[in-house]
């Protein structure tokens, strides 16, 4: 029987779909309880290639014959062996094309909507990590925010629009994931922003982003102004676009909000969170759209695959939203928290510009999900 | 330790070192030792995992300048 490649993107068309899809994950169990290629309608079988050496008789009742099956490993390597096996027993399956590697990073461009006179913002959705990164394109020009470190996909993006990246922005100083921002601007000649308070180690130029920092973009000067939003770090700061968008980076999610923990400790920055949360956001519009740096659960992504909601609807919604007592919010943003992201310590360093680390330790740092909210 | 058999599995990328394992502890009697060198960085966990599915012991691994040496006693 035939075995079939499939790559990340096509993976992706599924998710975004809904579609059905079964996948037999053969890495070890750790690491896929840890992490996984996450579907509404997806069904999982998990045995580690080494226990399939002697061949694949006993899962073949376990695998359907009426649904595609994807075997996935973290490289690709196992999954290729496997799917033979499953092909020399008379399967038809499919491999994921460079594995759970090419997973993380994969980027789907995908447009929010319209600006002023003609102007568009797309969300670049990554969904095997859930980090969200966004392009303001209007008449030539163009403005980066939260980009990850896949620059091409950014910059050949803004040449097909024929734009010129000319703003380049970072929320804050991640540490979940390895930041694109400094390298697009420097690729461009943009000019890069950055939190001043989270910037205090970097070791490289930038622009202070401040609160009230407003540039505008393209001809029709969309609008793309700074609102200081501490409280995920020190100077986490927002975004509105063309007076319709919340660009929120990770200080409000969809079904969650913030952890104030990853660039120190909790206990600091608890007010901070409280204060941009339950005062700054509600003083916004209703009717601005939230568009946040991630997405936790594949639940929050809309039917278009775009992880966007109404502010007002998230003050109605979003659990994190509605702790009266500043106690309890206290003791839910700070206590019991999840576990950190992998190497968030080594990431924050690499996007401080203090480490420099090659393509596969970069690829080894940015296992796993973002864990950078708590609910 | 005494080292029963040697197997040189470096610069062979997943799942190459531990099917190559596999069949070197093969050809093992219970109780011999196998010694395997692989430079790729997943076989930690995988060969960990493997020698404990499997039923055999790893005595030790050591990571010495990118290459990691496994020791893993047949049961």
């Amino acid at each position: 029987m035939t075995i079939n490649k499939m790559t990340a993107a096509q993976v992706a068309r599924k998710v975004i779909e809904k579609q059905p899809l079964f996948i037999l994950d053969v890495r070890n169990t750790d690491a896929y309880e840890d992490w996984k290629i996450e579907g509404q309608n997806f069904e999982y079988l998990n045995i580690p290639y080494f226990e399939l050496l002697d061949g694949v008789d006993e899962i073949l009742p376990k695998l359907p014959s009426n649904q595609d099956v994807l075997v996935v490993c973290a490289k690709e390597g196992s999954s290729k062996m496997i799917a033979e096996m499953l092909s020399d027993a008379g399967r038809d399956v499919f491999y994921l094309e460079g594995g759970m590697k090419s997973w993380s990073s994969y980027l789907e461009p995908i447009k929010v909507g319209d600006l002023t006179g003609g102007g568009e913002l797309y969300q670049f959705v990554r969904l095997g990590k859930g980090c969200l990164s966004y392009m303001v394109i209007s008449e030539g020009e163009a403005a980066v925010i939260d980009a990850v470190r896949f620059t091409d996909i950014f910059t050949n993006f803004a040449k097909e629009k024929n734009a010129e990246i000319k703003y380049v922005f970072d929320t804050h100083l991640h540490a979940d994931h390895i930041s694109g921002g400094r390298h697009i601007a420097e690729a461009t000649g943009a000019t890069y922003y950055l939190p001043p308070k989270d910037a205090d180690e970097v070791v490289f130029e930038y622009m202070p982003l401040e609160d009230d920092v407003t540039v505008k973009v393209g001809a029709s000067q969309i609008e793309v102004g700074a609102l200081y939003s501490p409280g995920h770090t020190i100077g986490s700061t927002s975004f509105i676009v063309d007076s319709k968008y919340l660009l929120t980076g990770d200080i409000l999610f969809i079904d969650s909000i913030g952890r104030p923990d990853l660039a120190g400790l909790a206990e600091d920055w608890v007010g901070d969170l409280r204060e941009t949360l339950y005062h700054r956001y509600r003083e916004l519009a209703e009717d601005l759209i939230v568009l946040p740096a991630h997405f936790m659960i594949i639940q929050e992504l809309n039917e278009d695959g775009t992880v966007a909601k109404r502010l007002g609807d998230l003050f109605a919604q979003n659990h994190g939203l509605n702790i009266e007592s500043e106690e309890e919010f206290r003791h839910t943003v700070t206590d019991n928290l999840p576990p950190q992201p992998n190497a968030y310590q080594q990431i924050r360093q690499v996007n401080m510009g203090k480490v420099t680390p090659d393509q596969d330790e970069q690829i080894e740092m940015e296992i796993g999900p973002n864990r950078c909210a708590v609910r | 330790m005494e080292i029963n058999k040697v197997l040189d599995a470096k610069g062979l990328a997943c799942p190459m070192p531990i099917v190559r394992t596999k069949k070197a502890m093969d050809t093992l009697e219970s109780g011999q030792i196998l010694e395997v060198q692989v430079t790729d960085k997943g076989a930690l966990a995988d060969l960990t995992a493997w020698t404990v599915a499997a039923g055999h012991t790893l005595l030790d691994h050591k990571e010495e300048a990118d290459v990691l040496t496994f020791y893993i006693k047949k049961s």
